[in-house]
Order: structure tokens, then sequence, then C-alpha cells
């Protein structure tokens, strides 16, 4: 298993979101987070990622296993979409981007400042940072935002990939990917009472 | 790491990376004070060493709330603690990077702008060196202030209220050091004061400045 959750517990400004998750991602498996907005997917990734303690629960996996790509690129506006990728190639220690570069059509651009690209061009380059992490589990959230047909298609071919790879990957997203996946709807996790109503901006 | 290093020093000097904005400042803010008390040239000797540290001081303020709450904006910080960075690391590295981008050049044109405020021959090396040795701790400490305050937007007073207490020591020390070295006095006292209080806050800030930012970061 690359990643195994064992009745996992979530918080979001101390007030609990979701309670009793358990689940389990094999290599080559990938996991479709679904539910409403505010149901606390996004709070579930972050725990995952290991930005946030869960409140209780478990979660096993290798401490350099997990890549995590938020609402936020993290891109440099002034920096080149080489730059920007290089960077973080060299942070986690790979080495080529042109794979990267290819998978998400991104060589016509790869002389553009970052700051000069449309939403759905700096999306693309936001996921294909998820390559030359080399990590096996990636943790989406959202990953489709922005993105047209043809980009959401690179999108599906690199989590494909990436699973016949040997990876894993646990996507919440609204839309359908085309992917063979197994779905898990958040909702039904729901925490307890006193989790309810009022804070939910926050989620 | 050195990637991390490098891409900091890279922003910096593109354009809106605020390189030169702490320098221009501390030129400023010296150029200003003849103007303010007068061009008698014994009164400004005196109060050279007090001024230009002052200078300083502030011109390391200037630019503290872009060494995290930029990459906290963009989302990069989420990635880079998620990265196989330890964020101590991390917090270290920017520090640096803010003392290399910012600190560094008050250091080396400080003795340039004594002129202008006629400090003595001997207080040039004192400014110099006290200089060179009291910056990385403001900016060490700058950077805990700006762990401390990463998660608030437009939180740069605040920063700069809590930054400011805990450079009093640097002060005191640093323009001490620089005033005595202008006068002709030994200044092994103050300087290894200055010392201590750099090498502890390197030793020590980069631990709480990570504690911080994991809280921040929830």
């Amino acid at each position: 298993m690359l990643l195994s959750v064992h009745d996992l517990a979530v918080a979001r400004g101390g007030v609990p979101v979701l309670e009793g998750l358990s689940f389990a991602l094999a290599p080559g498996e990938a996991l479709i987070l679904r539910g409403p907005n505010g149901s606390g997917k996004t709070t579930l990734l972050r725990t995952v990622a290991g930005l946030q303690p869960p409140l209780a629960g478990r979660i096993d996996a290798a401490s350099d296993a997990i890549a995590y790509a938020a609402h936020a690129d993290g891109l440099k506006a002034t920096l080149t979409v080489t730059e920007n990728l290089t960077f973080w190639a060299r942070v986690f220690g790979t080495g080529d981007i042109a794979p990267a570069l290819a998978a998400f059509a991104l060589e016509d651009l790869a002389d553009r400042p970052a700051g000069a690209l449309s939403a759905g061009q700096k999306r693309r380059l936001g996921l294909a940072r998820l390559l030359v992490t080399g990590r096996p589990v990636w943790a989406l959230d959202e990953p489709t935002v922005s993105l047209d047909t043809a980009a959401v298609g690179l999108f599906a071919d690199a989590v494909r990939a990436h699973l016949a790879r040997g990876g894993a990957a646990l996507i919440a997203t609204h839309i359908d990917l085309g992917l063979e996946a197994r779905h898990f709807d958040v909702a039904v996790c729901k925490a307890s009472p006193r989790a309810a109503a009022e804070d939910e901006a926050f989620l | 790491m050195i990637a991390l290093l490098a891409r900091d020093l890279r922003l910096a000097v593109r354009a809106g990376g605020g390189f030169g904005l702490g320098l221009a400042f501390f030129l400023i803010v010296t150029v200003l004070v003849p103007f303010g008390v007068g061009p008698e040239t014994e009164l400004l000797a005196r109060i050279a060493p007090g001024i230009l540290w002052i200078g300083a001081l502030l011109a390391c303020l200037l630019s503290l709330d872009r060494i995290l709450a930029l990459d906290w904006e963009d989302g990069s910080l989420d990635l880079l603690a998620t990265a196989p960075l330890p964020l101590e690391a991390l917090v270290s590295l920017k520090a640096l990077a803010h003392w290399i981008t910012t600190g560094l050049p008050l250091v080396l044109v400080a003795p340039a702008l004594g002129v202008l405020l006629s400090l003595p021959a001997e207080g040039y090396l004192w400014i110099l060196v006290s200089l060179a040795l009291g910056t990385p701790a403001l900016s060490v400490i700058g950077t805990f202030g700006a762990a401390l305050t990463v998660g608030i937007k437009r939180g740069g007073l605040l920063l700069s209220l809590l930054v400011l207490p805990l450079y009093v020591p640097t002060l005191i020390f640093g323009a001490e050091a620089a005033r005595r070295g202008a006068e002709g006095f030994s200044t092994a006292t103050p300087l290894a004061l200055l010392a201590g209080i750099t090498f502890g806050t390197i030793a020590l800030l980069p631990f709480a400045s990570a504690a911080v930012l994991r809280i921040n970061l929830r």
C-alpha cells in the first residue's frame, strides 16, 4: 500500500469536519473524492499531505511519498515557465523537466514569464510540477479548475501514465475525468452535529 | 537548498522584487538627517553611528514582510512545506536570502554614507564591522516575525510592532560598538555581545520560526 488511512478525523479551525475515514491506495489505483462545496475535501487532502495534524486516526505513508497540489499553483510571476519548473525539480532532487513540459504541452511557452500565462496555462504548469516531484502519491485538490477540454484530456493522460508507472492518486474533483477509479463521497463521513453549520465558510 | 536560495535571489533582482528598495531608503534617511538637525559637523559626527544603525534597522524592517508573505500568497509556501526540505532549513535560507539582498548592501554602503554625516575616519571600519556582525541577527529575527504574521493579510504594521522591540539589543550593542570605534575607544565588549546575539539567534530562532510557521500553515 502506498497510502492507507485508518479511522481518520480531520478538523478545520478546531471544528471537526470529517470523521471515520478509512481508505487505502495501492500502486496503480486512483481514488476520486466527491462531495459538495465545504464538505471537507480540501481539509482531508491537506491532512493527508501533512500540512495539518489529524484530529484522530492514522495516516500510513512514507514521509516522502506524497506530492500535493493545491488551489494555488505556487508560481512566481517573474520567473519563466522553465525557471519555475526547474526550481521545483531541484527542490525535489529530480533532473529533467522536458517530459513534464511535454506532458502538459508547455514547450512553446517555456520562455514565457509565468505572470504572462492565462489561468489555464498556469494550471497546466502547476500540474506539470507533479511530474518533476517524482513522488508516487498525488494528492490533488480540484486539479481541473480553469482547464479547457483538451487540457483536461492531457491531465487525465498524465494521471493514467502515473498510475501505469505504479503511482497512485487521490483527487478531489467535481468533473468526470474518464479515469478507471473508485469514487468516494466524503459527505457520508461528515462529522457529528457540533461540526455543522457555522464555520462552513472556512472549509 | 541552493535551489531555494538561488530562486529567492533571482526573484529579488527581477521586476518588483524589492532589491535596492532598502538601500534607497537607507540613503534617503541618512541624507535627510543633516537637513533635520542642521549642518554642524561636530554634532553630526557624534550622532552618525546611531543614525546609520537606526537607518539600517529601518531599511531592514521595510522588506521583512516579503520574506514569507509572498510565498504564502501564491501557495508556494504550502508546496515547500511538503517538499523534502525541513522548515528549519527553509526559514534559515529565507533569512540568508534576505540578508544577502538587504543587509549586505547596507553594510557595504554604510561607510560611504558616513561621509555625509561627517563620521570620523576611524569610524568607517567600525560601522562596517558592527553592521556586518549585527545585520544577520536583524534578518533572522525578522524572519521569525514574518513567520508569526504569515497568515495575516496586510500584516506589515503588526510585523513591525512585533519585531522592533526584539531589535533593541542588537541596536544597542551595534551602535555602541560603532560609536566607541569612531571615538577611538576599545570596541571589544560591545562587539562580543553583538556577536553573541547574532550567533545565538542564528542557532536558535530558526527552530522557533519553523514551529510557528507549522502552526500558521494549518
